[in-house]
């Protein structure tokens, strides 16, 4: 049952995509087969795909978690930046001087830089009552111009040109490849591990209880004795750390360097992915895979057809869309409506 | 500080703060009827898109200013239906409609980026605008200000005198009663929301056509959340609403002169702050419980049920 | 009442209306003549409400027919029912705090008038009627009495042919009762019909010319009222005797719950602050809390249950051991327990199963251990919970939004109590619930009692707390009476306790 919904919705998706590419006067079915086929004709195709569903289903499932507590982390991009920024930092200074501990250390930087970004959000909620919705949300600017400012400045590679980018990172502390062949690389089966310890957490462990509970009936929480406060910080730091993870395995993976582009848009898109995987584990790496290949359809139908790659942001939206619409069939509905400004007694 | 540098300071503020105005009490309009639309930020873009575009082919900025209406009133009204007919979650349709404008407009806006455009131009006013010193300071603006500081009566009035805005307060604070009471909830949230689309679209448009008259990708760059935020800092109150987004555009146009004036801060960390200030407000106004308690429309982004 | 001709206003025929859940009204007959007072009676959930909002035009029947002065009419919506000459007073008033009496008036009327010029007509009416308002005030700052006189006056104004009152007495002291009265018997000599929904039997003997009985969606039977006494009309409404155990004495033990000097100010602007609270509930004996809603029996048992932990003067101790500053959880883990007034959303979450519900309260009772959750000692628990207290359901598994409103509380009552709480907080324990249920529940409460526990029941039924409390209080205005033995007092005191400050609150 709660699978028909997602289901409906690709489905619609695709017949709108098939309508679409017929109206922007290209072949239908062979578009299609270009946008969502051909991308996993080969190798490293698969690659790809794994690739870029990692640090969607990571934020997935971070913002998942916070969402069935009612905490809506908008922000996710900016943690990414973040994660991104304390991770690369390690990568770029001590790279040479940590050996193998070098890798470990910059994931946790990159954690420890995501979930610190929401921090913010969870402080200015728990203490001021301030929607963690716009907050989040402007941090995503914030961390995009922090961005902007290191690279533009002191890390700024010397011999780049003026580019704003940092010195590519030592080869050592890159992510390991899964196969030669293609980009997959140590990033995806750790995602893995994640994603079945936070269906763990949320199923089995009481902490995980708590905050569904704190999502679906906050009244029922507050009888219960169970501290808000504390599910809004725990939401909002596994929210962040994840994200922060995400932006780190992307530095040191396939970008190899800092850079002012480090996401198209992966924190926000994680929001689509929460969403069409039912908030549950399993459905948001099924969900994060999907969108992957939307990414990968966008620039498939860039290069082979001529297509705006912005048609990716086009189908993320619509599938959106189409879940919300489809849930009304299957009778799920997300529960608990968000408190968007001030806790009301 | 001579006479041209004041001008280009309050010009400057007035243009930022217009279409912050504009999308801001059209989201109030929906927020009083107690409907929480976040999707501002895509209509926005739409109507970014749809002013300049049809304001390019078709060489009328008009012409231009009603399309973007439209495009944002069809957003507004998907919007609309899914959350009050179909009583989907408000916040997710909401951000839906934000990552469906964004992927929209950059899908069909790139045949149209770096193409150029004439934009808004001042209107004079006769004999005000002629005046020695408050004639450039205040009277040279475009058609869209004006239009922004009208609307500002317009919806204070319909709020406080009409009974129209009688009945959006009642259908704000609880659409059951309302209901039982015999009052149209449906068809008065669906007219907040589609105002509310309307005027995020005239936001957009001036974006487009007279702030930067271009287009660009992401234009909006957050002014709709911004503008979300200001319905919260206002408190729901229109005035307020008039008051913020001028405080916010003195913000942004001090934080592009800032560097003009020799202040030695980087631009980047400069242009963090109107999203700064926006987390300022909102932690100023939340602060105490009982200002959200007693100013927010108790009905706020709660589906209604009529039949239960 | 005189003999002369009935004039037929509203004559229900064979009216049916089905929810999903449950079949609400089953083929009702129901007659009103000019210048009646009717009552419509009946326990809660015996399809009273239901039954008016079709008359009101606020849903339609799925069968029968209505008869409005003769000719068959369809009414499709609150501003038709009011062009026929209906008015309603509703039972939860239907008023917007944050607007004017006038603004809400206006609202309510169908006419296009704004506030200022309708404020006239509203004084004129409500003086005429013995109802003094002022239009130009706030309704958050009214009271409940005040707010109900704006409820009539708005329907006064609209010269109603037939007004509908749905228990209007709920929030009322036994002296604004008396004031209503004389209203309604003021509208009824001047030919207004009078539809008076209620399950007080007293107020019915004295008001009403006719009574029609609603048992379960039906009609149980019809009576007048002046000619039955109590107990006739009880097994109407029942349908048989209640079951009356009087409650045998016991000897209080050891202090358990104790508040001294207790004051904490109001967290909402419309709240109510709590003064100078003594109160003392022992093992061994049932403490009842009287008094109408809204004056501050909200307040007191969130502070007591730990949910509301505000600055505050005075102590709080549980078994002797202060515990003003700990929280709900806490308080649990010491042996508090708490039927809350909410069921669905507060006392269980809608979409959980009775079994993860039954995690809600059980953390201390083996359900998790090092943190991670036993789901079959918690399906277990609920196992057990579901036959000791006969709750209707599909299973262990059922969600509880899909249990009926008698059955939550069956659980939720039996969960608590099954935890074996040193002491019990029960507030509003048979709102809404079925006779049977009742009974159950009130058996269980004074079992619980009798095993040692300290419990107490918060409650607006002044029947209810007589029916099982050693000693009463009563509850106004932020401040507690002191508690005194049942035996020593009579629903008229504790009634005139309640009126006192009220007294009070009309002056301030």
């Amino acid at each position: 049952m709660r699978i028909a919904a997602p289901l409906i919705a690709a489905a619609a998706m695709l017949v709108t995509s098939f309508l679409i590419f017929a109206f922007l006067g290209k072949e239908p079915l062979n578009a299609l087969e270009v946008f969502f086929i051909e991308p996993l004709s080969s190798l490293y195709g698969w690659g790809e795909l794994l690739l870029k569903a990692t640090p969607l289903a990571l934020c997935g499932l971070g913002l998942a978690l916070g969402f069935s507590a009612n905490v809506w982390n908008i922000g996710a991009e900016g943690q990414l930046t973040l994660g991104a920024i304390c991770g690369g930092g390690v990568a770029l200074y001590g790279g040479a001087h940590l050996g193998t501990l070098a890798l470990p250390v910059v994931l946790i930087a990159g954690i420890a830089g995501g979930a610190a970004w929401a921090a913010i959000p969870a402080f200015l909620r728990t203490r001021f009552n301030t929607s963690e919705i716009l907050v989040s949300l402007m941090l995503v600017y914030i961390a995009q111009l922090l961005l902007a400012y290191l690279l533009h400045g002191i890390w700024r590679d010397p011999d780049g040109f003026n580019f704003p980018q940092s010195r590519a990172f030592d080869e050592r502390i890159l992510l390991p490849l899964l196969l030669d062949g293609q980009r997959a690389n140590l990033a995806f089966p750790v995602m893995l591990v994640l994603a079945a310890i936070s269906w763990v957490f949320s199923t089995r462990l009481f902490a995980g209880y708590r905050m569904r509970v704190g999502g679906q009936a906050p009244a029922a929480a507050a009888y219960a004795g169970f501290s808000e406060r504390r599910n809004v910080w725990l939401a909002l730091m596994i929210g962040g750390g994840a994200a922060g993870l995400a932006g780190a395995c992307e530095v040191i993976g396939p970008i190899g360097r800092l850079q002012v582009d480090i996401s198209p848009g992966y924190g926000f898109a994680a929001i689509i992915v929460a969403f069409v995987g039912r908030l549950h584990a399993m459905g948001i790496v099924l969900a994060a895979l999907l969108m992957s290949l939307l990414y990968l359809g966008g620039e498939s139908v860039q290069l082979g057809l001529q297509l705006p790659a912005a048609v990716t942001g086009l189908f993320q939206g619509l599938l959106l869309f189409y879940l919300l619409a489809a849930d009304l069939f299957v009778g799920f509905r997300l529960r608990r409506v968000p408190r968007v400004v001030a806790l009301r007694a | 500080m001579n006479i041209e540098f004041l001008v280009a300071i309050v010009s400057g503020t007035v243009v930022a703060a217009t279409p912050l105005i504009y999308a801001a009490l059209g989201e109030l309009i929906a927020e009083r009827a107690g409907v929480l639309n976040l999707g501002v930020e895509g209509m926005m873009l739409v109507g970014a898109l749809a002013a300049f575009s049809v304001g390019v082919a078709s060489g009328s900025l008009l012409l231009g200013y009603l399309a973007a209406v439209c495009t944002s009133m069809l957003l507004a009204l998907l919007f609309a239906v899914l959350t009050l007919s179909l009583q989907t979650n408000q916040v997710a349709t909401g951000l839906a409609l934000t990552l469906f404008g964004l992927g929209l407009s950059a899908f069909a806006g790139r045949k149209f980026t770096g193409l150029p455009i004439q934009g808004l131009r001042p209107v004079w006013i006769p004999g005000l605008s002629h005046l020695p010193v408050a004639g450039p300071l205040l009277f040279r603006f475009d058609a869209a200000v004006y239009g922004s500081i009208l609307l500002y009566f317009a919806v204070d009035h319909v709020l406080k005198r009409t009974r129209a805005g009688l009945q959006l307060r009642a259908v704000g604070e609880s659409p059951a009663i309302a209901h039982a009471l015999g009052q149209p909830v449906l068809l008065t949230r669906y007219a907040a929301v589609l105002f509310g689309g309307a005027t995020s679209g005239i936001a957009g448009a001036y974006l487009s056509t007279a702030l930067t008259p271009m287009w660009v990708e992401g234009m909006s760059a957050g002014r709709g959340w911004i503008a979300l935020a200001l319905v919260v800092f206002a408190t729901w109150k229109p005035l307020r609403v008039l008051l913020g987004a001028y405080l916010f555009g003195g913000v942004t146009i001090l934080q592009l002169h800032a560097q003009g004036l020799g202040v030695g801060v980087p631009s980047e960390i400069l242009s963090m702050l109107p999203y700064a200030a926006t987390i300022v407000v909102l932690v100023i106004i939340c602060r105490d419980p009982k200002t959200i308690l007693l100013n927010q429309p108790a009905s706020l982004g709660k589906s209604f049920h009529p039949d239960v | 009442m005189t003999d002369r001709p009935a004039v037929a206003r509203l004559i229900l025929r064979g009216i049916t209306k089905r929810y999903p859940t449950i079949l609400a009204n089953d083929g009702v007959d129901l007659a009103v003549t000019a210048g009646e007072i009717h009552a419509l009676m009946g326990e809660n959930g015996a399809g009273k409400s239901t039954l008016m909002k079709i008359v009101y035009g606020v849903t339609r029947p799925d069968a029968g027919s209505i008869e409005w002065e003769g000719s068959k009419v369809t009414i499709h919506s609150p501003a038709q029912a009011r062009r026929l000459g209906i008015g309603m007073v509703f039972q939860h008033f239907a008023l917007f705090e944050t607007l004017t009496v006038a603004e809400n008036i206006v609202l309510a009327l169908d006419e296009r008038l704004t506030p200022a010029a309708l404020a006239p007509r509203i004084r004129t009416v409500a003086e005429r009627y013995g109802l003094p308002i002022d239009p130009q005030r706030l309704v958050h700052s009214m009271s409940v009495g005040e707010r109900q006189r704006v409820e009539i006056v708005r329907c006064l104004l609209q010269s109603p042919k037939l007004l509908i009152m749905d228990e209007p007495t709920s929030v009322l002291t036994p002296q604004a009762v008396r004031q209503l009265f004389d209203t309604l018997r003021r509208l009824a000599a001047e030919g207004t019909s009078i539809l008076y929904i209620s399950h007080k039997l007293e107020e019915i003997r004295s008001l009403c010319d006719n009574a029609t009985v609603l048992r379960a969606g039906r009609v149980s039977g019809t009576a007048r009222p002046r000619e039955q006494d109590n107990a006739g009309l009880a097994r109407l409404m029942v349908g048989n005797d209640l079951e009356d155990r009087p409650l045998q004495p016991r000897e209080a033990g050891e202090v358990r719950l104790e508040l001294k000097d207790f004051s904490m100010a109001a967290r909402d602007p419309f709240g109510t602050a709590l003064r100078h609270i003594n109160l003392e509930v022992r093992s061994g004996e049932i403490v009842g809390i009287a008094g109408v809603s809204g004056n501050g029996q909200k307040e007191l048992l969130a502070a007591l249950s730990g949910e509301s932990i505000a600055s505050h003067a005075g102590s709080i101790s549980l078994c002797g051991r202060r515990i003003d500053a700990f929280g709900a959880a806490q308080r649990r883990a010491l042996g508090l327990g708490f039927v809350p007034e909410e069921r669905l959303g507060r006392g269980a979450v809608p979409g959980m199963s009775l079994a993860e519900n039954t995690l809600l309260t059980g953390s201390h009772a083996g359900m998790v251990r090092h943190g991670v959750v036993q789901r079959s000692v918690a399906r277990a628990s609920a196992r057990a919970t579901i036959t000791a207290f006969k709750v209707k359901c599909g299973s262990e598994q059922s969600a509880a939004e899909r249990l009926s409103g008698g059955n939550l509380q069956k659980f939720i009552m039996g969960r608590e109590i099954r935890l074996a709480p040193q002491v019990l907080l029960a507030a509003q324990p048979t709102w809404g619930v079925d006779v049977g249920a009742a009974q159950l529940i009130h058996r269980a409460l004074i079992d619980l009692r009798d095993s040692g526990s300290a419990v107490l029941v918060v409650s607006e039924e002044l029947d209810e707390l007589f029916t099982i409390c050693d000693r009463i209080a009563v509850l106004t205005a932020g401040r507690l009476s002191a508690a005194r033995p049942r035996s020593q007092l009579t629903v008229e005191a504790v009634g005139l306790l309640m009126a006192g400050a009220a007294q009070e609150c009309a002056n301030a």
